[in-house]
């Protein structure tokens, strides 16, 4: 066992840190304004961020999951979605298209996504199903040359900024989801449309549309890996995406607490500091705990997926655990601040916004347990 | 008899109370080691200006004037005053800690092997060993410094001396140096230089407005009160990183240290950098609207209020005393 | 053309300072090192210089004096782009000591251009870039604020009351920089961290020259006097114990 980071994975930390340093000036206001953060999205890439993990070989930067686990950390403390950009990019578009796409595709696309030249957004959920990747009403046609893409994609990250979709559809209805296909689509291809911007409540200056396909013709080559092979790639991707997600939610109960630990230590109430409060001193350490802990299942995820191992358990726990004590830091994190944490300024109430997201999407807490209790009952 | 040398600068011919404070300084050193005070003045100062020193302890004044030193060539300086302190046989010498200072100093002291103390806060607390306090970590800590070499120079923090009179019969002397022409390799090309403006380290008075200020356009007022008191204009680090000021004006840890006689903290809150930066201010007064900004805590004077309503009060309060003093 | 950029290993600017039991020296167990902040500027815009000058610098190098547990800092400074980096092997006693180091160690290199950070947020010398000009006897220019390139020539301001003055040295000399001569520090890139693993990292012997002066003991800062309150529709107070109390004005 070691639970020291290398001097490297230190150096990736401080330069998320210090990225996320330059957020704070105006979170507040894309947050308000739910603006695309276009200008940070392109520091973020020419920092490498943007596909820190693909291979070198690729233009990326060849970067361990830990060191992802930490920068995405560090940036969810500031701003959430810039690391919801960045971690669909990295984890879920790039790794598949690493990990399960042939020599053509991945020359073809790792390189622009990987230097943020382009984005890639994964499009799984539908409107009649979440993360429910058995159920796809989206049809891919085999025409031979190319498949006849139909049907709607619902809450899409990245859907208006990126380029590079990967789309879950079904071929083989009569196979269920040994049926699906995951296909590789250029967003202007003809016959795909956008539906309007969605109002959310956090991680507002992300954007999130749903897709309409209306007979999108895909070229044969684009599809990934053997036929049938589409429900099987969305599972390992979220395996990874969750992770990302994981981290996140890490950062934003990072980021919460780290802001009421200077609040105690700053305002008095009552004649002394907050933080000589014993009830509020015992909700900080309980916050510093339950942070460590998911720190712990995270780093544990990555630490595995780095060194080969299984890790689809572990990441559902980490995204689970760290989404639930996101959830609960950041509203304890509110309640330290007292009034001040209900208005914007003091970013508290935005962080619980944000964290609020991270137990529905990739998954929800529930989808993670799920996959947990699956797993532990199997034997 | 062992001698204290002080080098003058001279900022257009004239002297500032920087200089005098060095001066009594060093006059005090001087004192107590039975030493002789001498003052070095480079470059064109009339004879009364140099003859002002005296009052502060100076017994003899060494002017040395040479065409070729109109700019600032710092290795034909540093060559001067090496010179001096060689030709007199001083042991100490005593540098005030301006810029120009800075750019000296530590010439001086490898030409002279001469261990150096920057911002020294005080008198020497031994002689033997030559022992001088100075601040660390921006004024976070103080540190003893054994200069071990056998002629020590020491720069000066502003205001941590002050400035002491110990009239004394002055003679003025010219000083020759021999300066090659060879060692003046920069080249002033253009100099920009708004008349009336003061250098932030060199001011006595700063006055200095962080976010709490709300934007650029908000500034004409606090330059009102700078103008009222002949002060500076300066700044903490999220004004000048939003463009609401330039660079130059930003003082904290991470821009520049300033020790003026007065310091005034306007919607700056006060990180512990921008404290840092200031802490060695002899009288800080600070505005903010949150009683618990950290800035009172450094601060000697306190009012809590917005910024913006109690700085016109504070533009006509100050106009108004200057006007009947 | 070749750029020298000094840099000093330094505590975080928010660290707390405490110092050890005895107050013979500071205690620096747990302190997060960061590359000096004006040397950090200082960087920033020797790579900015170089990436500009069409291959006329071909490179920056970094030199660093201190032990081995500087090294982080001196691949961080290669992770942000500098082409190689030096290291002398010995503790930074103090600013005399450091420039002497340094001078001796780049004597055979003829380095064009120097910089150096106008103090440390440290020890607080700003002496060593004007000793390293001194032992290396070429020109300086201190309070720089602005250095550009113009075709062989480089070009700086130097800051002084009211505004500034453009000086055009001779080559090679030292530049000691402040604030304002670069935007803000280059993080390093993901792309940078992974190409400073290949960087050159020479660590060379120090010669035997010795400090002039040497830190003896510690204090803490004396506690202030609680600040006075005035009240905000009373501004005359505030110019009335200016004037007569603290007769500071």
């Amino acid at each position: 066992m070691n639970f020291e980071f290398t001097e490297e994975q230190i150096m990736i930390r401080q330069a998320a840190r210090d990225f996320a340093k330059k957020l704070e000036a105006d979170v507040i206001e894309r947050d308000t304004k739910a603006e695309f953060p276009t200008q940070h999205v392109k520091e973020l890439s020419e920092l490498g961020f943007m596909g820190m993990t693909v291979d070198p070989e690729y233009g990326g930067g060849g970067m361990d999951t830990i060191s992802y686990v930490l920068a995405i950390e560090e940036i969810s403390k500031v701003d959430s979605s810039i690391s919801v950009i960045m971690s669909v990019n990295n984890s879920l578009v790039c790794w598949g298209i690493e990990k399960f796409g042939n020599a053509a595709q991945k020359e073809k696309y790792l390189p622009d996504l990987a230097n943020g030249e382009r984005i890639g957004a994964f499009l799984l959920s539908e409107p009649e199903a979440g993360s429910d990747a058995t159920s796809q009403r989206t049809t891919a046609e085999d025409k031979g040359d190319y498949y006849l893409m139909n049907g709607t994609k619902n809450w899409i990250t990245n859907a208006n900024c990126g380029s590079v979709y990967l789309v879950i559809a079904q071929t083989h209805p009569e196979k269920k989801h040994h049926g699906i296909n995951v296909f590789i689509v250029d967003k202007d291809t003809p016959g795909i449309s956008l539906g309007p911007h969605e109002d959310k409540m956090g991680m507002r200056s992300s954007d999130t549309h749903s897709v309409m396909f209306t007979d999108v013709k895909v070229p044969a080559e684009n599809r990934i890996g053997e036929d049938g092979f589409g429900f099987k790639f969305a599972m390992k991707v979220l395996e990874v995406g969750r992770i990302g997600i994981a981290a996140q939610a890490l950062g934003i109960a990072g980021g919460a607490y780290e802001r009421a630990l200077q609040y105690s230590k700053e305002r008095k109430a009552f004649g002394k500091l907050l933080a000589d409060h014993q009830a509020l001193a015992f909700k900080l350490a309980d916050m510093y705990v339950k942070i460590e802990n998911a720190r712990n299942l995270c780093l544990k995820a990555a630490w595995l997926k780095d060194n080969d191992k299984p890790f689809g358990l572990t990441s559902a726990m980490a995204k689970q655990y760290a989404a639930d004590i996101a959830m609960e830091v950041t509203t304890e994190a509110v309640q330290i601040h007292g009034g001040y944490g209900y208005v914007k300024e003091y970013h508290v109430e935005r962080l619980m916004r944000e964290a609020k997201l991270t137990q529905i999407y990739e998954g929800t807490s529930e989808v993670q347990k799920i996959v947990i209790s699956r797993t532990i009952l199997k034997d | 008899m062992s001698k204290v040398l002080i080098y003058a600068e001279n900022f257009d011919g004239k002297f500032k109370k920087a200089n005098f404070e060095i001066v009594s300084y060093g006059a005090e050193i001087a004192r107590q080691t039975g030493a002789e005070a001498i003052v070095l003045s480079i470059g064109n100062v009339p004879d009364e200006e140099l003859k002002q020193l005296s009052v502060y302890g100076a017994s003899r004044v060494l002017s040395f004037n040479d065409g070729r030193f109109d700019a600032l060539e710092n290795q034909a300086y540093a060559s001067v005053i090496a010179q001096a302190v060689e030709k007199e046989g001083a042991e100490i010498v005593v540098f005030s800690n301006s810029n120009t200072s800075k750019a000296l100093a530590p010439r001086v002291s490898v030409k002279l092997k001469a261990g150096m103390v920057f911002a020294a806060t005080g008198l020497p607390k031994s002689i033997d060993p030559f022992m001088v306090p100075k601040k660390v970590f921006h004024g976070k800590a103080f540190a003893d410094v054994v200069i071990k070499s056998p002629i020590k120079i020491i720069c000066l923090s502003q205001n941590s001396f002050g400035i002491t009179e110990d009239a004394k019969a002055v003679s003025i002397e010219t000083f020759v140096a021999e300066i090659d022409d060879t060692v003046f390799k920069t080249r002033v090309t253009n100099v920009e230089k708004a008349t009336g403006k003061i250098l932030l380290n060199d001011a006595e008075i700063i006055v200095s407005g962080g976010r709490g200020m709300k934007g650029a356009e908000n500034w004409k007022p606090l330059e009102d009160l700078a103008d009222i008191l002949g002060a500076a204009t300066a700044c903490s680090r999220p004004v000048s990183d939003e463009g609401w000021r330039p660079h130059s004006e930003h003082v904290g840890q991470t821009g520049k240290i300033v020790a003026p006689n007065l310091y005034f903290a306007l919607g700056i809150s006060g990180a512990i950098q921008h404290l840092a930066g200031v802490s060695s201010s002899k009288v800080i007064v600070a505005v903010n609207t949150d009683h618990e900004a950290p800035v009172f805590q450094e601060a000697d004077y306190g009012i809590i209020g917005d910024v913006q309503k109690v700085l016109p009060q504070m533009v006509e309060a100050f106009r108004k005393f200057k006007s009947e003093n | 053309m070749k750029i020298l950029v000094c840099v000093s290993n330094v505590p975080d600017t928010t660290t707390k300072i405490k110092l050890s039991g005895d107050m013979h020296s500071v205690d620096l167990a747990n302190v997060q090192w960061i590359i000096n902040p004006w040397d950090e500027l200082a960087l920033t815009r020797a790579l900015e210089l170089k990436e500009a000058s069409e291959g006329k610098i071909e490179k920056v190098t970094v030199m660093l004096v201190g032990a081995k547990s500087a090294e982080p800092t001196m691949r961080k400074a290669l992770a942000i782009g500098a082409d190689d980096a030096v290291r002398v092997d010995a503790e930074p006693l103090d600013a005399y000591f450091v420039a002497g180091q340094i001078a001796g160690a780049i004597k055979d290199e003829n380095y064009d251009l120097v910089f150096c950070g106008i103090e440390s947020s440290d020890y607080n010398g700003s002496a060593m870039g004007s000793m390293l000009s001194e032992f290396m006897n070429i020109p300086s220019v201190s309070s720089v604020s602005k250095v550009e390139m113009d075709d062989d020539q480089i070009v700086v301001n130097r800051e002084i009351a009211g505004g500034f003055e453009v000086v055009v040295p001779e080559l090679p000399f030292v530049a000691i920089v402040q604030k304002g001569i670069t935007k803000e520090p280059r993080i390093p890139s993901m792309r940078g961290i992974m190409m400073a693993r290949k960087k050159p990292l020479k660590v060379v012997e120090a010669s035997g020259l010795e400090a002039l002066t040497e830190f003896v003991k510690y204090e803490p800062p004396q506690p202030k006097a609680a600040c006075k309150m005035i009240d905000a529709d009373n501004v005359a107070e505030l110019v009335d114990l200016l004037h007569n109390e603290a007769k500071i004005i």
